[in-house]
């Protein structure tokens, strides 16, 4: 390991802590963010995830080597942490750290884009059903019963076995659509009862169409379980994401994400446990932070606490 | 006489009731003109077709369950209303008829400032550029009375008392100069003197904008100070029609009688307030004869029997066998 890594780690770190303490200046200015911050494992998880988004964007600079460039084939086979491989080597003698920030791009960008798609999805289906009503309502309900009924790794095995070599977009797509399913559901509670309200008839009065009332008024005022679900979503879909690429179906090598780090190490825990142990532990710890946030999150945003 | 600006005409809004048990005729023939520049007061206790009345103007009952009979004629200048396109009635809703609501509290938008609510209504119907409308929502915030409009206009409903919402409320109407505003109790959930602000600004801005105004009420008082003419409501129809002087001088009706006499008065003797024994039926169930025969001190058997139509004098009408036989009344008082 370099210097030159080792002091853009370093600033990784900064730039993570510097994210935080700028957080909790903001938050403390309202009502909403105070609640926020009265949950301290959601300090701890902001952290985390400030730290591994900094990583992944300076990646070429916090990765002393190549994360695909095998560095010498026969004299650096799973070698053990050592000062110039921090995390130790794997067996086609990569380095591990390298390899790690590098998938800390791949699987954190899957993570949040595939939820992205996910939630977009879950909130446009889930206000049709709950503001329609009449069929459109059970006709996309039973639907998401359906897709709630099939168990997801399989769905997406299905879809996966259409590909011989399934891109990296494609792969992103897939997670997500399969993955609305329980958003739509809470959305459309939240509408059913929205739509009932005064200010959705006083829209109405004043001639705003059906669309607009949807997207401008009802809409908005779900934003708050939308976020929480999307918050903690991203962590499902990194599991999912490390699952599949596990199996080998996920992300194709030699382009390293966590899920298929722990598969090309699984071979070798008994002798190289490093290869495993790492990547393993970077996944725990995202899932872990993620679900902090999205815990206090859920505190924080509820409106029936704004009163109190 | 100047031809009316709205024309409704033997108005009928059913209510299919859960489970087919019953059709509740919420408002069941209505009818009355309304012209340029006058205000209607709309009189009636809960539950007798008021607020129904009200919003089957603008096509606003929720369907199913409720639904307005193929008989029923609304008519803005002319224009059917009730045989309008969604987009044509969308450009009535707010721009010709707009509607000012009893609850500011929930009748705005949480999530966003009131400026943007007022503008948006302009951008709608008007399709004003986000900065047009801004100075829009200002001016009006400013013509409804609300201090310091420019920094008020960013703030959020929360953050603004009951008063000041349902002028933002009254802002949000007048954005496109209607022809008809229809205010459904807009003081009922304030508090008495900011009524009187309220009402105060009604008619001002009534006087400066020249609009016809339905006020949907409960309180006789505030009818007396504001309407021109009035329509007493029980049971879903029209129990008295007349200029408000000749209602207050002379009602007719036994209904009306009786609203008069249970409003409380300063300036008589101090006794028990009076109140007109029992409740409006369901709407399902309306009584046959006189709808209002089980609770009328004056009925007699032909009122059980037979419904008495509108009848009276010009402007002053009442559904009420007592018209024709006015005998009656003395004989029993």
């Amino acid at each position: 390991m370099n210097i030159r890594a080792f002091a853009a780690l370093c600033g990784a770190l900064a730039c993570a802590l510097l994210a935080l303490t700028e957080t909790r200046k903001f938050a403390s200015m309202s009502a909403a963010g105070r609640r926020f911050l009265r949950h301290p494992p959601a300090a701890g998880g902001l952290f985390v995830l400030s730290f591994f988004v900094a990583v992944a964007v300076a990646a070429p600079w916090v990765a002393p080597y190549d994360p695909a460039h095998a560095l010498e084939i026969v004299s650096l086979q799973n070698q053990p942490p050592s000062l110039l491989h921090p995390l130790g080597t794997d067996l086609y003698s990569r380095d591990v750290w390298s390899r790690l920030v590098y998938g800390a791009r791949v699987s954190l960008s899957i993570g949040a884009l595939a939820m992205l798609v996910a939630v977009t999805l879950g909130a446009v289906v889930g206000a049709v059903a709950g503001y329609a009503r009449r069929w459109v309502d059970p006709l996309l309900m039973r639907a998401v019963d359906v897709g709630l009924a099939i168990p997801r790794i399989f769905l997406l095995l299905m879809a996966i076995a259409l590909w011989e070599r399934v891109p990296l977009p494609l792969l992103v797509l897939l997670i997500g659509l399969t993955g609305w399913f329980g958003t739509s559901r809470l959305v459309r509670a939240e509408v059913l009862s929205l739509r009932e309200r005064d200010f959705v008839l006083a829209a109405r009065a004043l001639g705003a169409g059906r669309r607009r009332i949807i997207l401008r008024h009802v809409l908005p005022n779900v934003a708050a379980p939308i976020i929480v679900s999307a918050a903690l979503g991203i962590g499902n879909v990194m599991l999912l994401e490390a699952g599949l690429s596990f199996l080998g179906i996920g992300v194709p090598p030699p382009l390293p994400s966590w899920g298929n780090m722990i598969a090309d190490g699984a071979a070798h825990l008994t002798t190289a446990p490093w290869t495993t142990l790492f990547p393993g532990l970077a996944i725990a710890l995202v899932v872990m932070a993620l679900n902090a946030v999205g815990d206090a999150l859920r505190d924080a945003l509820d409106p029936r606490k704004e009163m109190a | 006489m100047t031809e009316p600006l709205l024309r409704v005409r033997d108005l009928k809004t059913y209510f299919v009731t859960e489970r087919g048990s019953g059709t509740a005729r919420a408002v069941d023939g209505v009818s009355f003109d309304l012209f340029p520049g006058e205000t209607l007061g709309l009189v009636g206790e809960s539950g007798c077709g008021k607020t129904v009345t009200a919003l089957s103007l603008l096509r606003l009952i929720p369907e199913p369950p409720g639904h307005i009979l193929p008989g029923s004629t609304i008519e803005l200048e002319g224009r059917n209303v009730l045989a309008l396109a969604p987009r044509e009635l969308r450009a009535v809703r707010g721009a010709e008829i707009a509607l000012v609501f009893q609850e500011p509290m929930t009748s705005l938008n949480p999530v966003f400032t009131v400026g943007d609510q007022i503008a948006e209504v302009g951008i709608v119907h008007q399709g004003l550029s986000r900065r047009a409308a801004r100075a829009r929502a200002i001016e009006l915030l400013r013509l409804v009375g609300m201090p310091d409009p420019e920094t008020r206009v960013d703030d959020y409903p929360h953050q603004l008392s009951g008063g000041m919402r349902q002028r933002v409320m009254i802002a949000m109407a007048l954005v496109c100069h209607p022809k008809v505003l229809i205010a459904d109790e807009p003081t009922t959930a304030l508090d008495v003197t900011i009524q009187a602000q309220i009402l105060e600004l009604l008619k001002r801005l009534q006087a400066e904008l020249g609009m016809a105004v339905i006020l949907v009420t409960h309180d006789l008082g505030i009818v007396a100070g504001t309407a021109d003419r009035v329509l007493v409501m029980y049971a879903g129809q029209v129990m008295e029609a007349a200029r408000t002087v000749d209602l207050f001088a002379q009602p007719l009706h036994p209904y009306t009688e009786g609203l008069l006499a249970s409003v409380p008065r300063l300036d008589a003797q101090r006794t028990r307030l009076h109140s007109i024994p029992g409740q409006v039926p369901a709407a399902t169930a309306w009584p046959g004869g006189c709808r209002f025969h089980p609770r009328c001190p004056y009925a007699w058997d032909k009122c059980a029997v037979e419904e008495p139509p509108l009848a009276g004098t010009g402007t002053h009408v009442a559904r009420c066998w007592l018209v024709q036989e006015p005998e009656r009344r003395t004989a029993r008082a």
